[in-house]
């Protein structure tokens, strides 16, 4: 029993070091290459991106993979945590050295999506069926427009909102516009690089792990797998998923966090906060496999990186991006597919099991 | 005194009179089964005396506490655990964490704890992985630790259903048809488990069958549903033997 016991714990152990290993060797790689000058400026702006979507991918896949409920509304999220972080770092701009500083706003903007996610997650999450779906759609793009609408001031009096344009702030003259409605937030303190998106990727492995492995988790997943005998063995259901979909949303808060960070103006557009980021999210899970932690890591930076090199290809590009779309899923997901790695795997291990026989 | 009674149990649905003043009393380390035709409500009378549902009156009494309209989970913890008509397990999970789940509320640590890997953690998961292990064993299915749930044979899951209820540690545990689908040999091997988990656990076991066989096998005492009420009561053979029972089952 216990060498089982050992057997088991080193498995899972061992998965999760992969993991983190695989996140740690692509960062020094990269680090090689970008000081022997192989990396063209176009993948350097991407490094930061790559974090960015790996750890939202690995935040949703938490609230789809594990929790199994479908969220639609993972790029609102990670607005909130985008804009309110960028918004207490431009505020304290000239007053905090930028370390801490950035610090303090990654848990601003941690805790700020947290307590939006907890929330939408109240009411909606002791319904049954899709509703999640359904609801955060809608918050996704309410949050985007609110945020297109809403301006924000600081002076000596403190902090000011409106909805109407930047003159009805009635500022002081000491004061500062910190969000400008459409315009959105300008000079927030590019305080975010590749290093610390790769240490923030770190530090979401491993509370998404760790999560995934503890009483917690597994009650999570009873959860998922059957709700009706999770609740007769006594597991609170709805304190549990909101647990989940909550960590999800705050781990959601922290990739807008270092978004925000690594932009000097942040909008809040279709193209990053909208419906098509949430979608696209979800695609990065459903192709790196749904549970699966490590695929979506990949996933994410796979999927951002293909429409950039596939520029030179111009009209082809997105055609291409589809077929690519296609091919990974039929590979992830299509039971001859699953059935040939499986006999691939069986076959190599295998191998190396007389290889050891005749050594 | 019983460990399980119930008073004037009755629920409606709609129009429909689903149960209708049902009393039990089940004594301590009895095998009870409870039986009837097809829709008689022998089911939902497992779903009032979990929580499923609320009655529209009566009571439930289990050990003397009064758990009328209580929520599925304060009857878990109450002392009341069961298994379901179809299958409910935690199918994407291995095996060993099927019967974990069902520890769930004797083992605590806090989500803190388990992000962080606290000592509490290590050594609160080292002794649920013994106590899981010793139940597994119990029920023979210690070499499938590591399978997916929904991976063994039919057997095996009902008996893990069997040992996840019998995580919780419960007072009275309730079968709901564990024989269904099963091969002659398959419901042999269930008797035994159902005696031995009373015989092991000391365990007070209420049970629905249609299984004619296994209820003779192994129950001691019967009440027999029919319509929503209670038709007999009492010893194994002299219900088995009463004309109304075999008119209700077979009609004139």
């Amino acid at each position: 029993m216990k060498k089982m016991k050992a057997g088991r714990l080193s498995k899972t152990t061992k998965n999760d070091l992969i993991t983190y290993g695989m996140v740690i060797l692509a960062y020094i790689i990269v680090q090689i290459f970008v000081a022997t000058g192989h990396v063209s400026s176009l993948i350097q702006g991407l490094l930061v991106p790559f974090c960015t979507y790996a750890i939202v991918a690995i935040a949703l896949n938490l609230t789809v993979g594990i929790l199994g409920e479908l969220s639609l509304g993972h790029a609102g999220f990670m607005c909130v945590g985008a804009f309110t972080s960028a918004v207490f770092s431009l505020a304290f701009k000239q007053t905090m050295p930028g370390g801490p500083r950035f610090f303090i706003a990654l848990l601003i903007g941690a805790a700020t999506a947290a307590l939006v996610g907890f929330l939408v997650g109240i009411p909606v999450l002791r319904l049954k069926g899709d509703y999640l779906a359904i609801v955060t759609l809608a918050f996704g793009e309410i949050i985007k427009n609110i945020i297109n609408a809403l301006y924000l001031g600081v002076d000596g009096n403190g902090l000011h909102f409106t909805m109407k344009d930047a003159l009805s702030l009635n500022l002081a003259e000491d004061g500062v516009v910190l969000i400008k409605g459409a315009q959105g937030v300008t000079g927030t303190p590019n305080d975010s690089n590749f290093t610390v998106g790769v240490i923030l990727i770190l530090v979401t492995l491993f509370i998404v792990l760790n999560f995934i492995h503890s009483r917690t988790g597994r009650a999570v997943m009873a959860i998922r797998d059957n709700r009706i005998a999770a609740e007769s063995i006594g597991i609170n259901v709805t304190k549990y998923k909101l647990i989940a979909f909550t960590l999800s949303a705050s781990l959601a808060g922290v990739a807008g966090v270092l978004y925000a960070h690594n932009l000097s103006t942040l909008n809040a557009l279709p193209k990053n906060f909208g419906y098509n980021m949430s979608i696209l999210i979800l695609v990065f899970v459903v192709l790196g496999g749904i549970g699966n932690i490590r695929g979506s890591i990949i996933a994410a930076v796979l999927l951002t990186l293909l429409p950039e090199v596939l520029r030179g290809l111009s009209d082809y590009r997105m055609l291409i991006y589809a077929i690519v779309l296609i091919a990974m899923m039929i590979f992830n997901w299509s039971p001859n597919a699953i059935f040939f790695r499986k006999r691939m795997r069986q076959r190599l291990t295998g191998g190396g099991k007389s290889e050891k026989e005749e050594a | 005194m019983a460990l399980l009674e119930t008073k004037n149990l009755g629920i409606s649905f709609g129009g429909l009179r689903a149960v209708n003043e049902f009393d039990i009393s089940v004594e301590k380390g009895q095998l009870y089964g409870l039986i009837g035709p097809n829709g008689a409500g022998k089911t939902t009378i497992f779903n009032l005396l979990t929580g499923v549902y609320r009655p529209d009156e009566g009571a439930i009494l289990l050990d003397g506490v009064n758990l009328t309209g209580r929520k599925t989970i304060e009857i878990c913890k109450a002392g009341i655990a069961r298994t379901f008509q179809n299958i409910r397990l935690f199918g994407d999970l291995p095996v060993l964490d099927n019967v974990k789940a069902g520890l769930h509320n004797h083992y605590p640590y806090s989500t803190f704890e388990g992000i962080f890997r606290l000592p509490r953690y290590f050594r609160t998961e080292r002794e649920m992985n013994e106590k899981a292990m010793e139940l597994l064993k119990v029920f023979g299915l210690e070499e499938y630790a590591e399978h997916k749930a929904k991976n063994l044979p039919y057997g095996q899951q009902r008996k893990l259903e069997i040992a996840r209820a019998m995580a919780t540690a419960p007072k009275l545990l309730l079968l709901d048809e564990p024989a269904a689908g099963m091969n002659p040999n398959e419901t042999k091997e269930l008797m035994d488990t159902i005696r031995f988990v009373r015989d092991h656990f000391d365990m007070t076991i209420l049970l629905i069958e249609h299984d004619m066989k296994l209820v003779s096998g192994i129950c001691e005492k019967l009440t027999v549903l029919n319509f929503g009420e209670v038709l007999t009561q009492g010893d194994t053979q002299t219900v088995l033997n009463d004309p109304k029972v075999i008119k209700a089952y077979l009609g004139e």
